[in-house]
């Protein structure tokens, strides 16, 4: 009799248990942890590029000053990054989401012109505080591919479970969780080797 | 009716491949295989000799055991048109070299034919070997000798250099290693992991559970059975993590 209770007992509370696993809010709470994680990685390793350049402009300048163009056209592209305002709310929303986007891509992309036009004074090539500069950039452009995959891959589990049955219940009426932006592909160009002509 | 067996035997096998490769997306995409490691010296070139390779492999270890920093080599033939970065970046995280926690990994990786190598640095030790050091390192030291075709001259320099630089970061808890330390703990989930086991294939219940979960193709007992790569006295990844720091270059 009382084992027939205790069966019983475990049985109810199997189903009484089930639901709260089953719906997902742990999970949903862990995996927007994860996005909020992959994305302060981002802004750092982007931070890491934007402290860098008022160096590697100075150093630039003292050995190719009349490449004034080029230098000018990295340091609009950084104040244009530094103009865009970092808040929750760029994860959300896809305009803004964007711009940041753009801004970011607009400096990469200054910076790669930069070195282009470094690699045509033999004397700037040479110098050993330049290439330390470089190999830092390098360093912060890999990190910063690297932060930007994990944190498209954080976002897609995190959309998933927003969106699928039946955890986009538990995150719609219980956690208020919205779907988040993430990078597109397109936004870097792939690197294509340089054309030679004759 | 012989035909339509085979027919279903081929569905069933086809079925089986799919679920293999839905469970593992990389066997998909699968672009350069990440070998297992051998040990702190992996020459999958074949352009070191057994005299060199254990050389280097034995001042890998003790440096472990002195500083819990895990400097590991690769040498291979070729990346077969893989971008080094990331290929670097996937071994340095499968091997998972490094202490968990520390995150105090180094791949020293050279990619023969493609004439590149890259120093890939984990994430405890970016301070101590920065992305200009670690450039420094190939510049002044690797390459040079290279382009002489010293090669072991380079790597065993390029080594020393990133166990100079990263020396003073960490340092092994006085009275044991790292290297024994884990390997106590491994024993000990395996002693545990044996004792389901036993529990297990000792009800009926057990047994029809376990022979369910292997069909399933999980993996009932994690790491432990799996865990122990390098056998004895060899590498073995302690768990740390990478985020793309380092430095790559040329000869």
């Amino acid at each position: 009799m009382t084992r027939r209770l205790s069966i019983l007992t475990a049985f109810a509370l199997a189903i009484l248990t089930l639901p709260a696993v089953g719906c997902g809010y742990n999970r949903l709470q862990g995996l927007d942890e994860e996005v909020k994680a992959a994305w302060a990685e981002v802004l750092n390793q982007y931070q890491r590029r934007f402290d860098l350049v008022p160096n590697l402009v100075r150093t630039v300048q003292g050995y190719a000053a009349h490449e004034a163009e080029t230098l000018q056209a990295v340091v609009e592209a950084r104040s244009r990054v530094g103009g865009i305002q970092l808040d929750e709310s760029v994860l959300q929303d896809p305009e803004k989401f964007r711009a940041f986007q753009e801004a970011q891509t607009g400096l990469g992309s200054a910076l790669q012109r930069l070195l282009v036009v470094a690699e045509q004074y033999p004397n700037l090539k040479a110098n050993e505080n330049f290439r330390d500069l470089q190999a830092q950039l390098e360093g912060t452009e890999n990190r910063i591919a690297v932060a930007r995959k994990r944190y498209i891959e954080a976002v897609m589990a995190y959309n998933k479970a927003v969106r699928y049955f039946p955890t986009n219940l538990t995150a719609k009426y219980l956690l208020h969780l919205e779907p988040r932006q993430t990078f597109q592909p397109d936004a870097q160009p792939i690197e294509r080797p340089p054309e030679v002509k004759f | 009716m012989h035909n339509s067996l085979r027919l279903r035997a081929t569905l069933v096998l086809l079925w089986t491949a799919l679920a293999l490769l839905a469970r593992d997306p990389r066997l998909l995409a699968a672009p350069l295989v990440v070998p297992q490691p051998q040990g702190y010296v992996n020459d999958l070139a074949g352009l070191l000799t057994e005299r060199q390779r254990s050389t280097l492999e034995t001042l890998l270890r003790a440096y472990e055991e002195k500083t819990t920093n895990q400097v590991v080599l690769l040498v291979i033939d070729s990346l077969e048109g893989e971008d080094l970065e990331s290929y670097s970046l996937r071994v340095a995280e499968e091997w998972k070299i490094g202490q968990k926690g520390k995150d105090n990994g180094v791949l020293f990786l050279v990619a023969l034919k493609d004439r590149k190598a890259r120093i890939e640095v984990g994430y405890g030790l970016e301070g101590s070997l920065p992305d200009a050091v670690a450039s420094r390192i190939l510049r002044q030291i690797v390459f040079p000798a290279f382009r002489q075709g010293n090669y072991f001259g380079g790597i065993a320099g390029g080594l020393e250099a990133i166990l100079q630089a990263t020396e003073g970061e960490f340092q092994a808890p006085a009275g044991e290693t790292g290297v024994s330390d884990r390997r106590a703990r491994i024993s000990a989930s395996t002693l545990f992991s044996l004792f389901i086991l036993f529990l297990l294939l000792s009800s009926r219940m057990g047994r029809l559970l376990l022979l369910g979960s292997l069909l399933g193709g999980g993996r009932p007992f994690g790491r432990a059975f799996g865990g122990r790569r390098g056998g004895f006295g060899g590498f073995s990844g302690g768990g740390g993590h990478f985020g793309g720091g380092g430095a790559s270059g040329s000869w």
